[in-house]
């Protein structure tokens, strides 16, 4: 199947006039939003930026990978339940969780993906579907931990140093790091020698692989990227809700990140970020006017697709080029 | 192992399959003739079952209700292919998962405004709620057979439409090679509009039926979508050869597997294990076959394209 961005273009700078001072916007929040007392949107900005995490992982494969994967909550939820396990028995270091949350979503990823990549195109989008209900299976059926009910943290890991994550601000700017660090390393790779492959593999997989590149393997090292990063937005998941959930594996929360990612812009930089931000805003915002708000997100995604077939981004990338030049 | 509860799991699974089957049966039609994923297919299951559980509540006949949802339905996803999904066709998939991901949102959402957020109950009819004695010593419920009964006719009923007549002819045309069967002058438009009707009136005629054995309620369509998907990649997308199998496959699987995998594996295992892991694996059952067929034969058992 093709993913089509609408011009291609394998550069994708992460423009800092744009990334430092959303940066500096960023970190000047939480002081705002304590001035004026409005501590709730602390919260929710650290689950946007959560969520931005792990669309721009899932972007990495849509967009730049041209693999439409409909099971990456699999990873998510992994991550999440690696927290909350490891929590259970005793081990609240985040320096020792969240790397093994990292490290077994990337081995999950790693068989998964080994299988997956065989197929193509919508066999794809359903075998990774495939596994990642299984995911969902295991954990649920796992009573131990929580099973259909998911399984609850305590309190949030510990990162030492003197900082306490049970504030939701120090939580907070250690998000905030740690997201904009993997974003600025997703540029870094986008733009690399290995992102111009995978590129080229999107474009063309089989000028690629008559190249002589190895396109299996390229494929297969954005698969457990990907995946190490959606179970590393897993763990701070699970320590901003106190909570590791069955939903966080189930399929539509793969859909929501799809959707995500086709509503910021598939194979654009900035996509994921854009998407996480858009929807989940929307949801905050709809959902506090009515308990009905799935149906405004029904309908704005409808008149997405109806009326800017490429993603937000796309309409960015439109204004920029009509707007002031002209 | 008890022969009696291995016939009655071997028939549940049989009525499970069948009515799986006339949910894959519009979805792998859909995907195969207009190449189009339908994450809302199973919201025309849940509305299907909505207006049969309601039709049933004001006039008492269970006759009466079915035809009104099947109809209903129908009518509903024709309307729905003519002002939306017909623009759809020609996108790539991932637009396709996002506006029928939005469709099923809203679906949920207006079936939770205009009916309610607690489940309705429909009730069998009064005729079919006993059991049967299908052979001395084993009783069967009557509406499951009903069920296995309405299925194979509808099963057989379509396998007729689409082997032997014109409609038919086309439906297979457009299903082993759209752009052919365009240049041949098929009257696309119509065609694609018929099958999809047809698809939404047998998800409705599902929901009907199952309606009185799992609840009435928001999202029961999200969960069985799935179940219908594994079923049309396991027999071959566009194939109704391929769903019908597929959905038996699975259904007997499913089915069997949650009853024997965890007796089996209680035999085997301390009991403290083995309850943990007999549903896990019993519900991991279809998709590690789901995987496997698509490891093994990507194109599913019966490739529709030659």
């Amino acid at each position: 199947m093709q993913v089509r961005a609408e011009q291609v273009s394998l550069e994708h700078p992460l423009r800092a006039w744009i990334a430092l001072p959303l940066l500096l916007a960023l970190i000047a929040f939480p002081l705002v939003m304590r001035s004026i007392e409005q501590p709730f949107y602390i919260v929710l900005v650290t689950r946007i930026l959560i969520f931005a995490l792990v669309a721009t992982s899932l972007n990495l494969l849509v967009g730049f990978g041209g693999l439409v994967s409909f099971g990456h909550a699999a990873f998510l939820g992994a991550g999440a339940y690696v927290v909350g396990i490891l929590m259970f028995h005793g081990i609240h270091s985040a320096w020792v969780v969240w790397p093994i949350a990292v490290g077994i979503s990337a081995f999950a990823a790693l068989l998964i993906g080994a299988i997956s990549l065989r197929t193509r195109g919508v066999y794809f989008i359903m075998i990774t579907l495939a596994f990642a209900q299984m995911v969902y299976y295991v954990f649920v059926s796992m009573k131990a931990y929580g099973g259909d009910d998911g399984l609850t943290l305590l309190a949030r890991s510990q990162i030492g140093f003197g900082i306490d994550l049970k504030s939701d601000v120090a939580f907070y700017y250690v998000v905030l790091a740690v997201v904009a660090v993997c974003l600025f390393l997703f540029a870094r790779l986008l733009n690399s020698r290995y992102g111009r492959v995978l590129q080229g593999t999107r474009e063309n997989e089989i000028r690629m692989e008559a190249v002589g590149y190895p396109i299996y393997r390229y494929r297969l090292v954005a698969f457990v990227i990907a995946g190490a990063v959606a179970g590393l937005g897993g763990a701070l998941l699970a320590n901003l809700n106190l909570m590791a959930s069955p939903n966080t594996l189930h399929w539509p929360q793969s859909g929501m990140l799809l959707i995500m990612v086709i509503l910021g812009g598939v194979g654009t930089l900035w996509g994921g970020v854009m998407g996480a931000t858009v929807l989940l805003l929307l949801e905050e915002i709809l959902s506090t006017y009515t308990i009905h708000w799935q149906l405004g997100v029904g309908l704005v995604l409808l008149a997405v697709v109806l009326f800017a077939p490429n993603g937000l981004a796309a309409i960015a990338r439109a204004v920029r080029a009509n707007g002031p030049t002209k | 192992m008890d022969l009696i509860l291995l016939l009655e799991q071997g028939l549940n699974g049989l009525q499970f399959g069948l009515m799986l089957f006339l949910l894959a049966a519009g979805l792998t039609l859909v995907f195969g003739i207009m190449d189009m994923i339908n994450l809302a297919h199973g919201s025309l299951y849940m509305i299907g079952a909505y207006l049969a559980a309601v039709v049933m509540e004001r006039t008492g006949s269970f006759a009466i209700a079915v035809v009104v949802a099947l109809v209903g339905t129908a009518l509903i996803g024709i309307v729905l292919e003519i002002v939306l999904l017909r623009r759809l066709y020609r996108r790539d998939h991932l637009t396709q998962v996002l506006a029928t991901f939005a469709l099923l949102l809203i679906a949920d959402e207006v079936v939770r405004i205009v009916f309610g957020p607690q489940a309705l109950t429909l009730n069998p009819p009064d005729a079919l709620s006993g059991p049967v004695e299908l052979i001395p010593g084993f009783t069967y419920s009557s509406y499951r057979l009903f069920i296995i009964a309405v299925g194979l006719i509808v099963a057989l009923a379509l396998y007729l439409l689409v082997t032997k007549t014109r409609v038919g002819m086309l439906v297979r045309a457009g299903a082993s090679n759209r752009d052919m069967a365009l240049a041949m002058g098929v009257d696309v438009n119509r065609l694609f509009t018929a099958v999809f009707g047809v698809g939404a009136a047998l998800s409705a005629l599902a929901g009907a039926m199952l309606g009185p054995l799992l609840a009435v309620e928001v999202g029961m369509g999200e969960g069985i979508l799935i179940l219908a998907f594994v079923v049309i990649v396991v027999g071959g997308i566009g194939s109704i050869r391929g769903a019908l199998v597929g959905a038996i496959v699975v259904g007997t699987v499913d089915t069997l597997g949650r009853t024997l995998l965890p007796m089996s594996l209680r035999a085997m295992l301390p009991p403290s294990i083995a309850s943990n892991l007999g549903p896990a694996l019993a519900s991991i059952l279809i998709y590690v076959l789901m995987a496997g067929v698509l490891f093994w034969r990507p194109q599913g058992l019966f490739p529709a394209r030659g």
